[in-house]
């Protein structure tokens, strides 16, 4: 396969992941936002999404305020934001364009009606219905993309290469909601969870759509380190880091089979499984929630490079 | 102006053989059946993505080319003509190619003017005394045909570069199979979906001998931002072969590679829909990003076909046009079986006279334009736009051909107000590989949509039609 086509799907799925991740944060920031003060305490939900969106500095260079007509246009519509929901649908569009011919017609259909739609929404959202509809279409997309790609996309390195980068963009967007939330989730002696943080651990489990596991999983009332736990280091939880390199692994593996070569992504890969796999929460809370985290985001970011240095250029 | 010749209904006279069966189904249906049927091939074509990109404008860089749902039709005796006349055609301008960058014995017989060629811009010096592999310049071209009455078909000129227009050929009888499956049942309409198959045939026949007995044959592209980039990828797909871009090749001592997950993969045959002024920016224009550098030196060691060769713009010119048939007649001493339209050429004194004295009702082209642009259409031109044609003509006129405004014949079409006659002409393809020539039967029908309109190019509102060769 032409580097240049395996490169196209790679950034397909992650702008489509992308976006979809973007549209979560925004659906449960606006639904904590609509709490009492009382219950969420008078932190600014607002700016803490546009944190986890991993884009703080470029939103201030823009906007004197972060309030909620501010994020979501920056966060969903701003053609300004590189990384903003259309953005992402845009330049997802144009990579699928590019391998019009890798793609299948039903992923294209998803991601061209998606694009084609877009102009629907493309002026600022109106009111929080309105947008509420847009970010649940977001998802939406997202899940058709998903689905079609899983239902009839040939399992070769085409199918490999758009898992890659499916999985590289899950693990970076559930890191980075860690990365911003760890204070909430570490230990606590005193009384567990104050009403205030009961609020956001929904939350941070609704962003990655697991309030619903959680439940069944623990089989318990939300504690911090069990959704830490369930988002780390729980395989069987499909965003969790440990999944996401469950997946990383194989496809990994399937494209070096292939081709009859191991190379540095297979390495590195599987050195980020093999450090999930054998910690333990304690050891991560004893070592340092956040600094795990952060370690952790790098090496995959790390991992993106060997790919990309392997079969992209 | 004369009356037009309608393929349907002759001069007025009865309906002609070949579309008896649609005209009687036609009248059996209600009348807003092909309204909706319009309507659905849009949808159809929105779906796939069928677009196409239009210079200078910059808001919507796609748009869909109109699509009429009824469809023009030739019959086999028609077509059989057609057919030995594009052959007959396409190997005289290969034979004349090879002549030019050759021995040159058409110039030196003077038959053909030599400015015409050394002054041409198409010219490619490069190419002087080179052999191109099986001795092939043109392997894929599309000769555009217009009919004026019962019997005559003019060529309206060669396209001997990169010719597109084939994907809407193909999509086109795909969604009129969907639409109308009951008029197919009435018409044995020859198909025209093994066009992708013969086109990877001939790519494949004209490798390097050095290939291997399975040569590697890719689509170059300019890439997205292409007006036919639909069309590259579309006939990737179809063909098999892998869509790259300049970037995605490299040239390493002497071979060509494609850059792949695997590593580099030798690349044997381009067919190439790029123009040769961005081929390979050491060769050609230095700017150049769509190209591939080294191309060029890899290309005259022999290690690699490109589809079409470099330097045939210098058959497919305008001026060169009118010299066709004396081509023709010098490298295959038969007579022409397709002729030209009349054509006054106004590089010659008594031509540019009879031109600039009867430019209301002539059409006057740009030698070396295309698509439509930069030419006057005499009777539909105002004062003011003849006076100014006037001028660039007089201060140089041999960039200038004119020919007659042509009665271009028209077929039923579906406008506003109901079925309404449109000025039709016909793009056939033809494939040259080293075995044999190979035409699919038929070939792209442009419609000029607008009422009078006689500008059938799609980045001026034309719009296409399925072409039906009836079969025997």
């Amino acid at each position: 396969m032409l580097s240049r086509t395996a490169d196209n799907l790679y950034w397909v799925s992650r702008y489509v992941e992308r976006a979809e991740y973007l549209a979560r944060i925004l659906e449960v920031t606006m639904r904590l936002t609509s709490l009492p003060i009382a219950y969420i305490g008078s932190r600014n939900e607002w700016e803490s999404a546009v944190a986890t969106a991993g884009c703080s500095k470029a939103f201030a260079a823009s906007y004197p305020e972060a309030n909620e007509a501010n994020v979501m246009e920056f966060l969903a519509f701003s053609p300004q934001n590189p990384s903003s929901i259309c953005n992402c649908i845009e330049l997802a569009r144009t990579n699928a364009r590019a391998v019009r011919t890798a793609i299948t017609s039903e992923m294209w259909d998803v991601i061209n009606g998606a694009w084609l739609e877009l102009k629907r929404f493309a002026n600022a959202p109106g009111s929080r219905e309105e947008f509420l509809r847009f970010l649940r279409w977001v998802q939406e997309i997202s899940l058709r993309f998903d689905g079609s790609a899983f239902r009839t996309m040939l399992r070769n390195d085409m199918f490999w290469f758009a898992r890659l980068g499916l999985n590289i963009e899950r693990a970076d967007n559930t890191a980075r909601i860690l990365d911003k939330k760890y204070h909430l989730l570490l230990p606590v002696d005193a009384p567990i969870g104050g009403p205030l943080d009961y609020y956001q651990w929904a939350a941070i489990l609704r962003s990655v759509s697991a309030l619903t596991s959680y439940h069944w999983v623990y089989r318990e009332g939300l504690k911090p380190w069990l959704i830490a736990d369930l988002l780390i280091l729980n395989s069987q939880m499909p965003r969790s880091l440990a999944s996401c390199y469950d997946n990383l692994v194989r496809y990994c593996d399937s494209i070096a089979t292939a081709y009859g070569r191991q190379g540095p992504a297979q390495r590195q890969a599987r050195a980020i499984r093999a450090r999930l796999q054998n910690s333990r929460m304690e050891e991560i809370f004893q070592t340092g929630l956040h600094e795990f985290i952060e370690e952790f985001i790098a090496d995959n970011n790390q991992l993106g490079a060997a790919v990309t240095r392997q079969y992209l250029m | 102006m004369p009356v037009a010749f309608d393929e349907m209904n002759g001069h007025d006279e009865e309906v002609r053989a070949a579309y008896a069966v649609l005209d009687d189904w036609l009248k059996g249906q209600p009348p807003e059946l092909l309204g909706q049927r319009c309507q659905e091939a849009e949808l159809l074509f929105r779906r796939i993505g069928i677009t196409f990109a239009v210079y200078g404008e910059a808001e919507s860089t796609e748009r869909l080319i109109p699509f009429d749902v009824i469809p023009r039709i030739i019959s086999s005796a028609e077509w059989d003509v057609l057919h030995r006349g594009l052959e007959q055609r396409v190997r005289a301008i290969n034979l004349y190619l090879n002549d030019i960058y050759g021995p040159r014995a058409i110039l030196k017989a003077g038959i053909v003017p030599e400015d015409l060629v050394f002054q041409n811009p198409q010219f490619r010096p490069e190419m002087n005394g080179q052999r191109v592999p099986h001795n092939i310049y043109v392997h894929i071209a599309g000769i555009d045909i217009v009919r004026v009455d019962e019997k005559t078909f003019y060529v309206l000129e060669d396209n001997a570069r990169a010719p597109s227009g084939v994907s809407y050929m193909l999509e086109n009888r795909e969604i009129m199979l969907r639409l109308f499956p009951d008029l197919f049942s009435r018409y044995r309409v020859a198909p025209v979906e093994n066009y992708p198959d013969e086109l990877l045939a001939t790519l494949k026949s004209v490798a390097p001998t050095t290939a291997s007995s399975d040569p590697t044959v890719v689509l170059l592209t300019p890439g997205i931002y292409n007006s036919a980039y639909f069309e590259h990828s579309f006939l990737a797909d179809k063909l098999g072969i892998e869509l790259v871009e300049g970037r995605d090749l490299l040239v390493k001592n002497g071979v060509v590679y494609m850059r792949t997950t695997e590593g580099p993969k030798r690349v044997d045959v381009i067919y190439r829909r790029v123009d040769d002024d961005f081929l390979d920016p050491l060769a050609f224009r230095p700017d150049s990003e769509l190209g591939v550098p080294g191309l060029m030196s890899a290309y005259l060691a022999g290690h690699v076909t490109l589809a079409n060769a470099v330097g045939t713009g210098v058959a497919d010119d305008k001026a060169v046009y009118s010299y066709m048939p004396e081509i023709v007649k010098f490298y295959l001493t038969e007579e022409p079986i397709l002729n030209n339209v009349p054509t006054w050429r106004c590089r010659e004194p008594e031509h540019l006279s009879y031109v600039l004295d009867h430019l209301p009702e002539l059409v006057v082209k740009i030698v070396h334009g295309s698509g439509g642009y930069g030419m006057l259409v005499g009777p539909a031109a105002t004062k003011a736009e003849i006076a100014t044609f006037r001028a660039r003509i007089e201060a140089n006129p041999s960039n200038y051909i004119a020919q007659p405004t042509l009665a271009l014949s028209t077929c039923p079409t579906l406008v506003d107000k109901g079925i309404a006659p449109r000025h039709i002409d016909l793009r056939p393809f033809v494939l040259t590989g080293r075995d044999q020539i190979r035409i699919v039967p038929g070939g792209l029908t442009r419609v000029a949509l607008l009422n009078g309109s006689l500008v059938v190019n799609s980045s001026q509102g034309g719009g296409t039609k399925d072409t039906w060769v009836l079969d025997r």
